[in-house]
């Protein structure tokens, strides 16, 4: 058995970047495929989930199901498609499989089903992540097993009651196995954000958190951020990650901010050399 | 269907035959009706694009309330507004409205007798993004809660009627909802969708098709597939899955010598429960097959795969006809 991110591991942060490039090479050949999707989304994840799999998580590509290993949980389940170009990248699956993604009989859907290797959740119903997220961390914890938890969910997620319930238990259980990635890019399906969800970190603060706000889409301030919430201090760990839809790509960076973005079939190409050129 | 589909995520149509499809029926209707009266509100729980409730929103924003991805406050906040002497049509997707916010239904909205409209988008196996998305079940769900009136549409124009049919009706609702382009089956001069209505859209005796919502459509398609081969039949279209007409059903039963439910959802707690229901009750036994989802969570893929798969297609529909083995069973 040979599992990731052992301590003492640690790749460099160029190493990291070039995991994220090819993150965002998959979600761009994907969202070519079925000719649209949630290539935005996808390309500003990218970042922290390379971190998460190359830099933070322990797990065995070989066996998903590790009884000791960390957990991640994406409650966002439409960010299945830079989970399963992670999990190419990763060796959970074969890049190959990338090519039936939304397609039927894919075990690769357009949200995450638990059947799947690798998954954690069913995603898709938006609000689940945290709540889980708290219940494996209790879990861990009274197996007395030093695995952490990871979970992902979105700006979108916190405007869902479920997520306020899952945080105050997070905090009030005083989890320090918990750290919780919350993707703010500014939108959700009508657009951008349409309640307020500000000030984000001090609300999770309120709620007993420990909370880093950094640019999510920054590898340097990821890292650091994701080494601080190592500390065993009796609190659930939050990083606040202000990521940018489209990072990557300039022309979807600036294109209208929208929860699916329309894009032409000749555009594609140009968006590849793009992403070629581009430092992210 | 050989080649693969592919899922065409939150925006996908309905209409697929060749009838004329109406773009946003219910929410050029919602925003029509809203024009002559002042006691119309409207929300959505960040599915207003997807909803068709947009054509409301911009008829009369300062009436409209976009709560954000909060689907038990959503119910809340349409059950306060209609405290308040409005009547609040909200939207969301059927699954969020019935799953998450069950409670909130069944109490704010039924029990308090609140005057809330609910139109819950992607009924059944109109989505093919899996089943967290997939509304299989939400008619029996709803059909359980006291007072609540629950209707199934079958096209355009019982969903642009239904608007104000519900805007009539005294006390919550819960309407399936058909968004996007959206096939016309019935004319709009002749039809007249009323509340707890059943509707004989044909009379042949032989096989009695009892169907609801887009089935409907199917099962006007099947009749003429089967009368081509020399079979009859005749279907009865109940739009209202409560109050359900048990009367119209057995009086439709007693003229037909086999029955075929038709239903966008599961195969229980729905149509097909409630036709045996009504059977039992009045003593009429006829072999009956189900056409519906079966009872097991449907996945992600193509909507035509989806439904082949399910049975739900018109060429399954015809083939469920003929099958005798099947109906030996029944
Ligand atoms: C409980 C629930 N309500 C509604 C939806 C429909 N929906 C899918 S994505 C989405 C937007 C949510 O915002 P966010 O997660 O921030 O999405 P982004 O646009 O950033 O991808 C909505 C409302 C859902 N999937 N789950
Ligand atoms: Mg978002």
């Amino acid at each position: 058995m040979t599992t990731r991110n052992s301590p003492g591991t640690d790749p460099s942060v160029a190493e990291l970047k070039a995991r994220a490039k090819a993150i965002r090479r998959h979600v761009l050949a994907m969202s070519r495929r079925i000719g649209q999707g949630y290539v935005v989304q996808g390309l500003a994840i990218a970042d922290a989930l390379a971190a998460i799999y190359f830099h933070e998580l322990r797990y065995d590509p070989a066996n998903p199901r590790w009884a000791e290993r960390d957990r991640f949980v994406l409650s966002t389940g439409h960010y299945s498609i830079a989970l399963w170009a992670t999990f190419a990248e990763a060796g959970i699956i074969l890049a190959a499989e990338l090519e039936t993604y939304g397609r039927d009989e894919s075990r690769l859907e357009m949200s995450t089903l638990d059947t799947t290797p690798g998954v954690e959740i069913i995603g898709g119903s938006l609000g689940h992540g945290l709540g889980q997220a708290v219940g494996m961390a209790l879990g861990q914890r009274l197996r007395k097993s030093d695995a952490r938890i990871f979970v992902e969910f979105s700006d979108g997620e916190l405007q869902e009651g479920s997520t306020w319930e899952a945080l105050m238990s997070g905090g009030s259980f005083g989890l320090d196995n918990l750290v919780a990635l919350i993707d703010c890019n500014g939108i959700q399906a009508d657009g951008k954000i349409v309640i307020d969800i500000e000030p984000v970190a001090d609300k999770c603060r309120a709620f007993g958190w420990d909370v880093q706000e950094i640019d999510g889409n920054s590898m340097d301030a990821i890292v650091a951020a994701l080494r601080a919430a190592r500390a065993k201090n009796g609190k659930p760990k939050a990083i606040v990650l202000r990521t940018l839809p489209g990072k990557g790509v300039p022309t979807l960076e600036k294109r209208e901010k929208a929860h699916f973005v329309r894009v032409e079939a000749n555009e594609w190409d140009q968006f590849d050399r793009e992403l070629e050129e581009s430092d992210v | 269907m050989s080649e693969r589909g592919k899922t065409l995520a939150m925006g996908e149509n309905v209409a697929t035959g060749p009838r004329p499809n109406v773009e946003a029926p219910f929410g050029k209707a919602l925003a029509a009706l809203a024009r002559g009266r002042n006691d119309i509100v409207g929300l959505s729980a960040d599915l207003a694009k997807y909803t068709d409730i947009l054509p409301f929103r911009d008829a009369h924003p300062d009436r409209f309330f976009n709560v954000g991805m909060a689907e038990q406050n959503l119910i809340g906040v349409s059950a306060g507004l209609a405290k308040s002497g409005f009547k609040a049509f909200c939207t969301t997707y059927g699954v969020f409205a019935t799953r998450r916010a069950y409670d909130f239904i069944a109490i704010a909205c039924a029990h308090s007798k609140a005057d809330v409209k609910i139109f819950a988008g992607l009924p059944g196996l109109t989505t093919g993004y899996g089943g967290t998305h997939q509304a299989i079940e939400d008619l029996a769900l709803m059909r359980m809660i006291p007072d609540l009136v629950v209707i199934d549409p079958c096209d355009a124009t019982e969903i642009e009627q239904s608007v104000a049919a519900v805007a009539a009706h005294d006390g919550p609702t819960y309407a399936r909802l058909l968004r996007g382009l959206v096939p016309r089956v019935f004319d709009p001069a002749k039809h007249r969708f009323e509340i707890g209505r059943a509707y004989t859209l044909r009379a042949q005796g032989g096989l009695g098709m009892i169907s609801t919502g887009m089935m409907t459509e199917r099962a006007i398609d099947a009749a003429e597939q089967l009368a081509a081969k020399g079979i009859e039949t005749s279907i009865l279209h109940m739009p209202t899955i409560k109050p359900f007409d048990a009367k119209a059903v057995a009086d439709f039963a007693r003229g037909v010598t086999r029955i075929m439910t038709l239903e966008n959802h599961v195969v229980s707690g729905g149509l097909g429960t409630l036709v045996a229901e009504a059977l039992y009750e009045a003593c009429i036994f006829r072999p009956t097959v189900r056409v519906g989802i079966p009872d097991r969570f449907v996945e992600c893929g193509s909507l035509p795969y989806l439904q082949d798969k399910c049975g739900m297609t018109v060429e399954r529909i015809v083939a469920a006809a003929l099958d005798g083995a099947r109906w030996r069973q029944a």
